[in-house]
C-alpha cells in the first residue's frame, strides 16, 4: 500500500493540459491542434521565432482569449468554457509580455491588490485603507523576496522596465498560484535581476508548476525542465532542452532569427 | 538605478504629511464658510449649488474613480427627484423617509441601468447610458404619477425627524448642508477603502485586475450603483429644496452638465467638482436674469477650460507650484 503511494506520488502529476487546442482569426489558424502538458513542480518553457503563436496560446489557457477548438484542463477540471477571473481564482495565473503594473499605485499597493482578494479585503467599501496593512507583512516578505525593498514607496510607473517585470512576478506570486504562466518574464531585465528572477522560478517551481514564454534560451537551458517548440501556430518539438536543442528542424526555425 | 529611484521616494511620504495638514486646514476654513453662508447668499441658490456639487462629486465617483463615463445621470438624479416628490406629496411620508425612497429608486435603476452597461467600454458604454436614460425620460413622460410636461407641484417639506420644521429655509439650508456633508463623506469612504483600491486598479489596468482574479464586472456595477445611490441623494433633496419634480432633471441636457461641471472642476478630485458645479450653477444662476444665453457663456468657459486647464480648477491648482508646495499631488 505505502509503495504503491510512493510510486504515484512520485509520477509526474499533470496539472495543466490542452488537447487539440485551436484559435482562428476567419481564415488565419494562430494555434493548430497544440497538445500541451505542464506538469506539477516543473518549469515548462514554450519557445519559437516571432509570430509562432506563443501569447495566443497563453491567452488561450488564461481564457483570454476563447479557442474555436480543442479542450483545456486544470487539475482535472475542464476549464474550456470558464472566463479568465475564475480561472485565476482556481489557482492559474498569468503575467504579461507587456509589464503589467498598476502605474499609478506604489509598489507595496501593487503588491496588496493581489493579497486584498485572497486576504477577504476586496469588497468592502466601508472599512478606512489603514484595514489593509494587516496585508503588510506577507507584501513585505514578496518584496523583500525580489529585491525591490528599496522601491517599496515609489510609484510603479518610476520604475525601470526591468524592475516592473519584477513587480509583476511579485503580484503573480502573491496570489500563491498553483500554475504560473509567465509570458516573457526576463524580457528587458537587467543580468542581476535575470539571476535573482532565475532563482525565485525556480525556487517557487519547487512545489507547483510554470510554463513560460521566453527568449534567452540560456535561462531556458538553466531552469527549464521540458521544453516546447512552436512554429506558425503548431507543435515543433517537445522535450528536454538537449533534445530540443538538436532537433534538425528546430535549428532550422531559428536559424537566422535567434541566436542560441 | 534604485538610487534615482529612491530618491523620490522618501519625500512622498513627507509630502504626504504636508498634505494631510494642509487639507485639514481647507476643510476646516471650507466648512466655516458653508456654515456662515446663508448670511451672505439667497439659501435657495446655496442649496441648488449643494445639490448639485453632490450630484457632481457622485457623477465623478464613476468616471474619475472608475474610468466610466456614464452619459446618463441625470436618470439617477431626477428619477430620485421624482420618487421622493411622490413618497412625501403622495404617501405622506417624512421628508428624510422621503429621501431615503428616492436613493433606494436611484440606486434600483442604477443596477439596471448598470447592469447592461458595464458589458461594454468607452463611447459603447456611454451610448448604452444615454439610450437607457432616454427611456427613463419618455417613461418620465407617458406615466401618470409624474404628471407628465407639468410635473410634481408643490411638494410639501415637511418637518425632519417630525420636529423640525423645514419650511423655514434656514432650517432646510442646514438640513442640505448635512445631507451634502454625509454624501461626501461616504464618497470620501468609499474611494479611501479596500474596494475603493480594487476600483483604482481597474482603471489603472483592467487585464491585469482580470488576471489577479478580480471579476471586474462585478466591481465597476457596485460603483455604478453606489454613484446611482448617491446622485439619487443629490436629486431626492432637491426636489424638496425647490419643492417640485420636473422632466428637467431627467433630460438628456441635466446628464450633459454634470459631465461639464465635473470637467470643470477637475476629474478623479475629491473636491474639484464641487467647485464645477458652482461655477456652473453661478454662472446660470446670476445671467439668467441678463439677456445673454447663459450656454454660450457656459459653453465658451468649457472651450476655455478644454484648451487651458485639461486638468480643471482644482486639478490644476494641484498640479501648480503653489499647489505642490501645499503638498498636493494630482494622480490620475
Amino acid at each position: 500500500m505505502a509503495a504503491a503511494m510512493t510510486s504515484t506520488h512520485e509520477e509526474p502529476r499533470v496539472v495543466l493540459s490542452a488537447r487539440g487546442l485551436t484559435k482562428s482569426f476567419g481564415a488565419f489558424a494562430a494555434v493548430k491542434d497544440v497538445d500541451l502538458d505542464v506538469q506539477d513542480a516543473q518549469v515548462h518553457a514554450l519557445i519559437g521565432p516571432n509570430g509562432a503563436g506563443k501569447t495566443t496560446v497563453f491567452n488561450l489557457l488564461t481564457k483570454f482569449l476563447q479557442p474555436t477548438g480543442g479542450t483545456i484542463t486544470l487539475m482535472g477540471k475542464d476549464i474550456t468554457r470558464t472566463p479568465a477571473d475564475k480561472v485565476a481564482r482556481m489557482g492559474l495565473v498569468r503575467s504579461f509580455q507587456i509589464s503589467a503594473v498598476f502605474p499609478h499605485l506604489t509598489v507595496l499597493d501593487n503588491v496588496r491588490v493581489a493579497l486584498q482578494r485572497p486576504g477577504g479585503l476586496s469588497t468592502q467599501f466601508w472599512l478606512p485603507l489603514a484595514s489593509l496593512e494587516r496585508l503588510n507583512a506577507r507584501a513585505d516578505e514578496l518584496i523583500e523576496a525580489v529585491g525591490l525593498k528599496r522601491e517599496r514607496n515609489a510609484l510603479a510607473a518610476d520604475l525601470s522596465y526591468g524592475r516592473k517585470r519584477v513587480l509583476e512576478i511579485a503580484t503573480t506570486l502573491a496570489l500563491d498560484p498553483k500554475v504560473l504562466l509567465l509570458d516573457e518574464p526576463m524580457a528587458g531585465m537587467g543580468q542581476e535581476d535575470i539571476g535573482t528572477i532565475s532563482g525565485i522560478i525556480g525556487e517557487v517551481a519547487k512545489t507547483r508548476a510554470v510554463l513560460m514564454v521566453e527568449h534567452n534560451l540560456s535561462v531556458v537551458a538553466d531552469i527549464c525542465h521540458r521544453v516546447t517548440v512552436l512554429q506558425r501556430g503548431e507543435i515543433l518539438a517537445e522535450g528536454d532542452y538537449k533534445t530540443v536543442a538538436q532537433d534538425e528542424r528546430v535549428r532550422l526555425a531559428y536559424m537566422g532569427t535567434e541566436e542560441a | 538605478m534604485s538610487e534615482i529611484i529612491h530618491a523620490p521616494a522618501k519625500p512622498r511620504t513627507e509630502r504626504a504629511g504636508t498634505a494631510s495638514r494642509t487639507f485639514a486646514a481647507f476643510l476646516i476654513i471650507g466648512l466655516v464658510l458653508l456654515i456662515i453662508a446663508p448670511a451672505f447668499f439667497y439659501p435657495i441658490f446655496l442649496m441648488k449649488l449643494l445639490c448639485f456639487a453632490l450630484f457632481a462629486c457622485a457623477f465623478n465617483l464613476l468616471l474619475g474613480y472608475t474610468g466610466l463615463l456614464s452619459f446618463g445621470h441625470a436618470t439617477f438624479f431626477g428619477g430620485a427627484a421624482y420618487f421622493t416628490a411622490h413618497a412625501v406629496k403622495e404617501w405622506g411620508l417624512s421628508p428624510e423617509l422621503g429621501v431615503l425612497v428616492g436613493v433606494a429608486g436611484a440606486a434600483g435603476l442604477g443596477l439596471i441601468v448598470g447592469f447592461f452597461a458595464i458589458r461594454r467600454q468607452g463611447i459603447y458604454f456611454a451610448m448604452i447610458t444615454l439610450a437607457l436614460s432616454q427611456m427613463f425620460f419618455f417613461f418620465c413622460l407617458q406615466a401618470s404619477f409624474t404628471h407628465g410636461e407639468d410635473g410634481i407641484q408643490s411638494v410639501p417639506r415637511g418637518h425632519l425627524f417630525g420636529l423640525i420644521d423645514l419650511n423655514s429655509s434656514t432650517n432646510m439650508y442646514y438640513f442640505v448642508l448635512a445631507v451634502f456633508l454625509i454624501g461626501m463623506l461616504v464618497i470620501w469612504r468609499f474611494i479611501n477603502s479596500p474596494f475603493g483600491m480594487i476600483l483604482k486598479s481597474i482603471r489603472e489596468n483592467e487585464q491585469r485586475a482580470v488576471s489577479l482574479g478580480y471579476s471586474v464586472a462585478r466591481y465597476k456595477l457596485g460603483a455604478f450603483v453606489m454613484s446611482a445611490a448617491l446622485a439619487g441623494l443629490a436629486g431626492g433633496v432637491k426636489a424638496l429644496v425647490f419643492q417640485f419634480a420636473t422632466l428637467t432633471d431627467v433630460a438628456w441636457q441635466m446628464s450633459g452638465e454634470v459631465i461639464l461641471m465635473t470637467l470643470l472642476g477637475g476629474i478623479g478630485t475629491l473636491i474639484g467638482p464641487i467647485f464645477g458645479a458652482g461655477l456652473v450653477v453661478t454662472l446660470e444662476n446670476y445671467l439668467a436674469t441678463s439677456q445673454f444665453p447663459v450656454t454660450i457663456v457656459t459653453g465658451v468657459v468649457f472651450m476655455v477650460c478644454v484648451l487651458l486647464f485639461r486638468r480643471g480648477i482644482i486639478g490644476e491648482f494641484y498640479a501648480s507650484r503653489l499647489g505642490r508646495k501645499l503638498g498636493f499631488e494630482h494622480r490620475r
